[in-house]
């Protein structure tokens, strides 16, 4: 499904990413781990295409297209979804506004027609439970002035509306109390599909304690310098990243 | 004083009706010993009167209809006053009033309203310190006096609207609204200037006087949808007794020149006073917003929103002036004035004044100009929305919370669409806002 390759990526002149190759099937769940500055999110960012993010080298392969040659919204089209880990507040726009516009371009990119509005607040209405948001929340301000956990919770909401084919969450995880956290991981659990695959970015086991990987990757460097199972996880979080990046070194 | 526009003077020299001809005589005076505002005069430092100085011909009492001005009035369910071409259009305005309003035109007024009139007519507005007032003074023939008798509550918007429509040559229309809005009393006032695009310059030379007694409350808007070629120098002067509260909200389009001056007097205590505004000039458009809040008194509070968006050539002017005057004790101001920048050829220049002189006031203001916010355009394509639609919903957004701020439902809801589609000519971009 997705084919990266000795990807190398900059930012402001710094080279972040450096030769990372990595595939993810069908269905799959690969958990990313690494230490602060390893890349972990410039990997995200280079999939959605972000301004200020240039690749230098490699090559992007999503459902056997060039990502890297296509605009932001038309990867999102393709089925790529970025979960933020710092969401972008956008007063004046609401978050019901911006999710109709989204909900309907994806449809139509699907030959499909766009919700009338009654189904599309009803769709709405169920995600908003589904990660435990107030129905309020759609009148407000795309992510102003939501807590910390609940622009994480708006993401996940995002991504069960728009039902992308690959999913990058990038930290998702990070600054969420424990039920907020059961919140997340069973909203990615419910999305879970043979068709549909999931990158989480993260800094801490304990959110593969409730979504289980079916690969974990540590990056370092701006490489993948270790793949394994689940129990790599483990032995992170015992060891810590420096006796992987000492051995890299 | 520049000739430019004897004709339209001398035409109310011989048209005003008697009790206001004293009145229009005065003005001539002092507009011809004025001098027009330069480039060199602080207050219109950014914003030339060069387009006006050419020869205007009178407003005709065309007889063109509604339907054929290609533009429709929207159903706001108020009383409504129409004039085109600074004539009023009885087939086109409510004849009905509600109980304690009264609606008087200066040209129809009794001895004994037009004493009334007379009572309050420029006691509000300084015509020394704005040149374009002595000009409407010297244009009078006719104006609206509207008075809400005092405990009335008054259910209905009343909607004024000025049209002016394509003539031949150039053109001048003069409009006078004065309200008196009675202690305790509530009512809600749509001022809406709309023209139909034409090649020829329209100069409407507008002002209002708004007079809000004790206790009471006027919701007041202006609109100025006028565009093209269309020039508009004008304003709103407004003063306030104890406990009053106006709240006015005031929007423009772009044309050639808008050049609007919004100034609240607090004669009160207690007074308070919400101002908001939005103005989108695009093209080679040119707006230019003047406040001035002049809290003379005590324990008034004020509160001032105003946004701009200026696009390709255009440019704006935002001069925000809070003046707290000695006596002025706990006063509490804030004004926040944003400007968006969506072209490198688009100017604004805005400037926030604060000039106190009492020692325990509560005072805010600020001042910024930015473009459009890439990381919000860049988070609106990740969810698939294309860059146009994006562009076009962050636009909106930015002047949303002002619009928002819109207590009139059915002003809202004919006013979010109209503008949602200003900053896209395609409405497939817009749809997602109306």
């Amino acid at each position: 499904m997705l084919k990266i390759e000795n990807l190398h990526a900059s930012v402001e002149g710094k080279d972040i990413l450096k030769g990372l190759t990595l595939t993810v099937g069908a269905g799959e769940v690969h958990a990313i781990m690494g230490p602060n500055g390893s890349g972990k999110s410039t990997l995200g960012h280079v999939l959605a295409g972000r301004p200020g993010y240039t690749v230098t080298a490699g090559t992007v392969e999503f459902l056997g297209q060039n990502v890297l040659e296509m605009e932001t919204e038309e990867r999102a089209h393709l089925g790529i979804f970025l979960a933020f880990q710092y969401p972008v507040e956008i007063p004046g726009v609401s978050n019901m506004e911006f999710l109709k516009a989204s909900v309907d371009t994806m449809r139509e990119q699907r030959g499909l027609t766009p919700l009338d509005a009654v189904s599309f607040m009803k769709q709405a209405r169920e995600a908003c439970a589904a990660v435990d948001l107030e129905l309020d929340f759609l009148k407000r301000g795309v992510n102003e002035g939501f807590s910390g956990g609940e622009k994480k919770r708006n993401e996940l909401m995002q991504m069960m509306l728009l039902e992308p084919r690959l999913a990058v969450m990038d930290e998702t995880d990070s600054g969420l109390d424990i039920d907020a956290l059961q919140v997340v991981a069973q909203g990615v659990n419910t999305m879970r599909a043979a068709d549909r695959s999931f990158i989480l970015v993260t800094h801490y086991q304990r959110l593969l304690e409730y979504i289980e990987p079916d690969f974990v990757h540590v990056l370092a460097g701006g490489r993948i310098v270790r793949s394994g199972d689940k129990t790599l996880a483990l032995e992170l979080e015992e060891k810590g990243y420096a006796w992987l990046e000492d051995e890299v070194a | 004083m520049p000739n430019f526009m004897e004709q339209a003077l001398d035409y109310a020299q011989s048209n005003a009706p008697v009790w206001l001809q004293p009145t229009v005589s005065e003005g001539r005076q002092l507009w011809e010993k004025q001098a027009l505002p330069t480039r060199k005069t602080e207050a219109w430092k950014y914003t030339g009167v060069h387009n006006l100085r050419q020869p205007y011909a009178v407003g005709e009492s065309t007889a063109v209809a509604l339907k054929d001005l290609s533009l429709s009035l929207p159903d706001l369910d108020a009383h409504r006053v129409v004039f085109i071409n600074g004539h009023y259009r009885a087939e086109l305005s409510s004849d009905e009033l509600p109980q304690g309003v009264e609606l008087v035109r200066f040209a129809q007024a009794t001895a004994e309203q037009s004493a009334e009139i007379a009572k309050y007519l420029g006691t509000i507005v300084s015509k020394h310190d704005h040149v374009f007032a002595s000009l409407n003074d010297a244009s009078l023939t006719d104006g609206v006096f509207l008075s809400v008798a005092p405990g009335i509550v008054v259910d209905k918007p009343i909607q004024l609207v000025w049209i002016t429509a394509s003539q031949t040559a150039a053109f001048t229309t003069t409009q006078r609204l004065l309200v008196l809005a009675g202690a305790n009393s509530s009512a809600t006032v749509i001022e809406h200037f709309a023209g139909v695009r034409g090649e020829q310059a329209a100069f409407t030379n507008g002002m209002t006087e708004l007079l809000v007694q004790a206790g009471a409350t006027l919701e007041h808007y202006r609109l100025h949808l006028e565009e093209g070629a269309a020039m508009h120098v004008g304003g709103v002067h407004a003063r306030l007794l104890a406990n009053a509260t106006l709240n006015s909200f005031h929007l423009a389009l772009g044309s050639v020149l808008k050049r609007i001056d919004v100034v609240v007097d607090f004669q009160g205590a207690g007074a308070h006073c919400e101002l908001n505004g939005v103005y989108l000039p695009r093209g080679e458009e040119h707006i230019d917003y003047h406040t001035c809040l002049e809290h003379a008194v005590p324990h008034c509070t004020s509160s001032e929103t105003f946004r701009g968006i200026v696009g390709d050539s255009a440019s704006a002017v935002f001069n925000g002036r809070i003046h707290i005057h000695r006596d002025a004790q706990k006063t509490r101001a804030e004004l926040s004035n944003k400007n968006l920048l969506t072209s490198t050829r688009a100017e604004v220049n805005t400037k926030p004044e604060l000039e106190i002189y009492a020692d325990d006031v509560l005072c805010a203001h600020g001042a910024t100009v930015a473009q459009l916010d890439e990381t919000a355009l860049h988070y609106l394509r990740t969810r698939g929305v294309s860059k146009a639609e994006a562009e076009v919903m962050l636009n909106f957004g930015f002047i949303n919370e002002v619009v928002d701020g819109v207590r009139l439902d059915t002003l809202r809801a004919y006013l979010r669409p109209l503008l949602a589609l200003r900053f896209s000519r395609d409405p497939q971009l817009a749809r997602h806002l109306a």
